[in-house]
């Protein structure tokens, strides 16, 4: 490596042909270069030419045809509108609830904080395959409780349509509700406690305090969580996959799930591109205002 | 008065009936896991909250690759490992450089630098699984674990290019220019100065990066296939729709598969604080 970094100095000082005056690129500059070369070729090799690749795929025309005729299509469309808005929304409430919670001092609540991280920490096949168990209508733990306690035949979670996207929804809440949730208590956590104490003087209850001091200071890290946990369900593939495979009668399925299948179980790896893409209206607005958030909150 | 004392008393009760509640939600599928695992093959599936007979039996199975459906465990989960570490590798080769180069060269490329990082981060992964099969069998690397451990770097090294960018303020510059009075050259200001300084964040984004690999299903699925190679998610992922399977064995792997990220996560948890708060892992 410092060989290769003496030949780059030296053939800096080889090029005075080019002219005199200021250099291309500075002494630093050109060291910049030398180090930004392994994420360079991994962006080129791994990212840009894939994303070439995906447009290239993408002009048949075809494709749009044989998507859009798909009865399917129109459902995943759907589907796929429920478990983000739904989903989105019920993690994102929650996370901002039982961040009330977790800010509590105490020693039990750094204990429970701790064991809510799990379902974040552990992979998600495993614990899925056990969800899936638990969900199942005749030998599952759920249902089985349900008819203990209550006496009630639970529905098939996993194979009724009904139930299909609620439960899908219920799983990814499982895994990601304690990622936002820790990452609001951080926010919440930092804080000034004199504006607290400035409040209940002047008179304020603790929903009040909430209204006018809590959620005015964590609301852009709240805006950017929803936002990024937006872009991430959109991507959710194993929740689904590993739930219901986008049944029952392709009730669950979601442009991730519904692309991947195209492209891999009917070899349509056309359709499969298009399908996805359905999402970048979403995506690509989003994925500009978070750079430029995430960007101003670094320079900040 | 009364009201008073009772009203202390009402918001405790609240709070052990809410944390009662948290810890149920939260632990009730990883407790089926391990119940399931000590399950005897054959009786499971009753949804009991306690088997009737409670067996280690299923774990020696497993330890020791007795049973068809698990006769490559070992080497399944041995695949896992080096998936992780070796990306982890590659992940640290590419984010360490280019954090420098960003952060401490500053030259005037860095924006553009660190913009196409960031958006590499934000785009889900599964959006690229097509493109990426296709350029992986472009290269002839479908079917390789090299394959599923590019694809892990790629998506980890984004992340960690942003997190190390947001804790390279933590070394101070006039480091950085003292070491170059003294005719240090980059390289060498690289490895003395920002490494030793940057530890911390390094052991979290080490640790990122092997949750991440850990966990990952789809792209190992899509790009590997033979038994030997595979890592041990797709074998799990294999018995999916097979009722027949041996339940409690496959849970038994589960167990095993999941103590490993929790562990790393509760040693790493302090260094990995900053790098929740800098903007997350991927979901």
């Amino acid at each position: 490596m410092t060989l290769s970094g003496a030949a780059l100095l030296q053939a800096n000082s080889s090029r005075k042909w080019l002219g005199s005056g200021r250099p291309l690129l500075s002494f630093k500059e050109k060291w910049a270069l030398f180090f930004l070369m392994p994420f360079a070729t991994m962006f080129v090799a791994f990212v840009s030419y894939p994303i070439l690749y995906a447009l290239f795929l993408a002009t048949d025309r075809s494709a749009y045809t044989r998507v859009i005729a798909d009865p399917i299509y129109a459902r995943t469309l759907w589907n796929t509108f429920l478990f983000i808005v739904i989903g989105v929304m019920l993690k994102m409430l929650l996370a901002l609830g039982l961040s009330s919670f977790f800010v509590l001092p105490g020693r039990a609540i750094r204990i429970i904080a701790a064991l809510f991280i799990l379902p974040w920490a552990v992979p998600h096949i495993p614990s899925i395959l056990s969800i899936r168990w638990m969900l199942n209508s005749e030998w599952g733990m759920i249902n089985n409780l349900l008819f203990q306690m209550f006496g009630i035949d639970g529905p098939a979670w996993l194979t009724n349509p009904s139930f299909g996207m609620a439960s899908i929804i219920t799983v990814h809440i499982w895994k990601y509700l304690p990622f936002w949730t820790m990452i609001l208590v951080a926010a919440r956590l930092g804080i000034p406690k004199e504006l607290y104490e400035s409040a209940r003087i002047d008179g304020a209850g603790s929903m009040q305090q909430f209204r006018y001091v809590t959620f005015p200071a964590i609301a852009n890290v709240f805006l950017t969580s929803t936002m990024l946990t937006t872009i991430w369900s959109l991507g959710d593939f194993n929740s689904i996959y590993l739930l219901t495979g986008g049944g029952p009668m392709e009730r669950t399925n979601t442009l991730a799930t519904m692309g991947i299948r195209y492209a891999f179980r009917h070899a349509d790896f056309q359709a499969g591109i298009v399908t996805l893409m359905s999402a970048l209206p979403i995506l690509v607005p989003l994925v500009i205002v978070l750079t430029r958030r995430l960007r101003r909150n670094a320079d900040a | 008065m009364q009201e008073l004392a009772f009203r202390p008393l009402l918001r405790q009760a609240a709070l052990i009936v809410l944390g009662a509640l948290i810890l149920l939600w939260t632990l009730l599928p990883l407790y089926h896991m391990l119940i399931l695992s000590l399950t005897p093959v054959g009786e499971g599936f009753a949804g009991k909250l306690w088997p009737d007979a409670p067996t280690l039996d299923n774990y020696r199975i497993v330890l020791t690759q007795d049973n068809y459906y698990l006769s490559r465990f070992w080497l399944q989960l041995g695949n896992s490992v080096l998936v992780a570490f070796t990306s982890c590798v590659i992940v640290f080769a590419c984010s360490l450089t280019a954090s420098f180069a960003i952060t401490r060269l500053r030259p005037r490329f860095a924006g553009f630098a660190s913009h196409l990082a960031l958006v590499t981060y934000l785009v889900p992964a599964t959006f690229l699984a097509i493109p990426f099969y296709q350029v992986m069998g472009s290269y002839g690397l479908l079917g390789s674990r090299w394959a599923l451990i590019i694809t892990i770097a790629t998506f980890a090294t984004p992340y960690a290019i942003w997190v190390l960018q947001q804790n390279a303020g933590s070394v101070p510059r006039e480091l950085d220019e003292a070491a170059e009075i003294d005719g240090a050259s980059p390289w060498q200001i690289f490895r003395l100065v920002y490494l030793p300084l940057m530890v911390p964040t390094i052991v979290a984004v080490g640790a990122f990066a092997v949750m991440l690999s850990w966990n990952e299903y789809l792209y190992a699925f899509l790009l590997l296939s033979d038994e030997d190679r595979i890592t041990l998610p797709v074998m799990l992922g294999q018995f999916l729709s097979d009722d027949s399977a041996p339940w409690p064995l496959l849970m038994v792997s589960g167990v095993l598969y999941s103590l490993p990220p929790a562990i790393l996560y509760f040693l790493a948890r302090r260094y990995m604080a900053a790098g929740l708060a800098a903007g997350s892992v991927k979901g």
